[in-house]
């Protein structure tokens, strides 16, 4: 009886349709999130996350609307983020059906953010998403959907996020993000073994021995993917089999 | 039946209501009195901070007729927080008073895990449960805490595993209490809500 490692997909979307690219541009259409939703709820994937990468003022009703219709396909937990700014905006999200909420540039522009949230909601409703890039001697944190360097240091910044009351850690290899060439196991195992709360590792999955590799020697509590769930490139049910066979502790649904 | 469902303004409530409505539940969503002193069942989700909802239970002036309710046999289900809330206090909400039906303390989880305990995991079945009918031994379920219930008590019926046992699911004649969130637990977390429905049916 213990707590087993998480296989989440991750729906980016430009508000209204879910999209794909390689580094965050080249945008396509990969198709409707609350179809996707039903079918990863179905499939045993163990929560969604589901994410506004276009992020602008103007689409947070577009957004809310598409939180709404895909939390309604779930029996899972949900989060939601991009573009949450304030508290009011949290709490809409929130209201919309979402369970936590992911923060990414916000929380760098006012770390205070953070607290404000987990006061209001409890730590386990606010997810830091860290966006890293490996410079010379260090990861550096990137904000706007990586386009933006900030000279945080990724570790010291997570650190700092869990001390403001971020419950979890959802941490994007920019280096990784898009090349199918494996999560980045260095990154994910420095900030894991640094806090004390989950850490979500993303951007790079292929194959099923990557979640295995991020499960062992990154130290990762739980595992997100986009694109290879998307296109059935790898089933959710095969790679919990998979991770079963090598000792991971995964769940299976009945 | 109509469920009523306390609604204290904190917590995400939205879930609890449509996991219930798929299962044919009519649903009540309020945080005012009168409609606790007429509930015929009531369910008490909570997420977030324990000391927000023993404040706002406070300030909304329903600790007093949810007691009463609950002393007249009316079956009630407590959701996480809404499971805590039923001790006679929390580390989590130093100064403030539970609902002091169960004895004991609310605690933390120990820091050598990592926390908040966020995920899926298993229960250990101690005793016979109403709301555990029907659903497999080894089902997972979702759990999203860092404070937890004692791992003793008469209550106890089933416990869970992070860093220390802790009592997962209560029953006591007809105070029900889970820890992990059903709403969120896909198949076996309908289940249970549709055994709590049956029970107070």
């Amino acid at each position: 009886m213990s707590l087993v490692h998480r296989i989440i997909p991750c729906l980016d979307t430009d508000g209204s349709r879910v999209v794909k690219g390689v580094h965050f541009e080249g945008l396509r259409d990969a198709g409707d999130p609350a179809e996707l939703a039903a079918r990863y709820n179905a499939e045993g994937a163990d929560e969604l996350v589901v994410l506004d990468i276009a992020a602008s003022r103007d689409n947070h009703p577009t957004f809310l609307e598409t939180i709404r219709r895909v939390a309604q396909q779930l029996s899972i937990p949900l989060a939601a983020g991009g573009g949450i700014r304030t508290l009011a905006d949290a709490r809409s999200v929130i209201r919309a059906g979402a369970d936590k909420i992911t923060l990414n540039t916000a929380a760098v522009d006012r770390p205070q953010l953070i607290q404000e949230l987990s006061n209001e909601f409890g730590a386990q409703a606010v997810v830091l998403a860290i966006d890293a890039k490996r410079e010379s001697s260090y990861w550096e944190v990137r904000v706007h959907g990586g386009r933006t360097p900030t000279g945080l240091d990724a570790e010291e910044w997570a650190v700092k996020g869990v001390e403001m009351g971020a419950g979890e850690i959802l941490l994007t290899s920019m280096d990784r993000d898009g090349t199918q060439s494996g999560f980045d196991i260095a990154l994910t195992s420095a900030i894991s073994r640094r806090v004390t709360v989950p850490v979500i590792a993303s951007g790079g999955a292929k194959l099923p021995n990557d979640f295995l590799q991020v499960f062992t020697e990154g130290a990762a509590d739980a595992a997100l993917a986009a694109s290879i769930f998307h296109d059935q490139v790898q089933s959710i049910r095969a790679l919990k089999s998979f991770l079963r066979e090598n000792a991971v502790e995964v769940r299976l649904p009945c | 039946m109509i469920v009523t469902v306390i609604d204290y303004g904190a917590g995400n409530v939205t879930s609890v209501e449509r996991a219930l409505r798929k299962l044919g539940a009519k649903v009540r969503s309020t945080n005012r009195p009168e409609d606790i002193r007429s509930a015929s069942a009531l369910i008490l989700p909570g997420v977030g901070h324990c000391a927000a909802l023993i404040a706002a239970l406070d300030a909304q002036n329903l600790r007093q007729p949810l007691l009463e309710k609950l002393s007249t046999g009316a079956p009630f289900l407590g959701i996480c927080l809404g499971l805590q809330a039923l001790y006679e206090s929390s580390d989590e909400a130093p100064g403030l008073m539970g609902l002091g039906l169960l004895k004991g303390r609310v605690s933390k989880l120990p820091l050598n895990v990592k926390l908040p305990h966020m995920g899926w995991n298993q229960l250990h079945l101690i005793k016979p449960s109403t709301l555990l009918e029907n659903i497999s031994p080894e089902s997972y379920f979702y759990f999203a805490h860092s404070y937890a219930a004692p791992a003793a008590g008469p209550e106890r019926t089933a416990l869970s595993m992070h860093g220390r046992e802790f009592i997962a699911v209560i029953e006591q004649q007809n105070i029900f209490g889970v820890q992990f969130h059903p709403e969120k637990s896909g198949a076996p977390g309908a289940q249970l809500l549709q055994n709590f429905l049956r029970r107070a049916a």
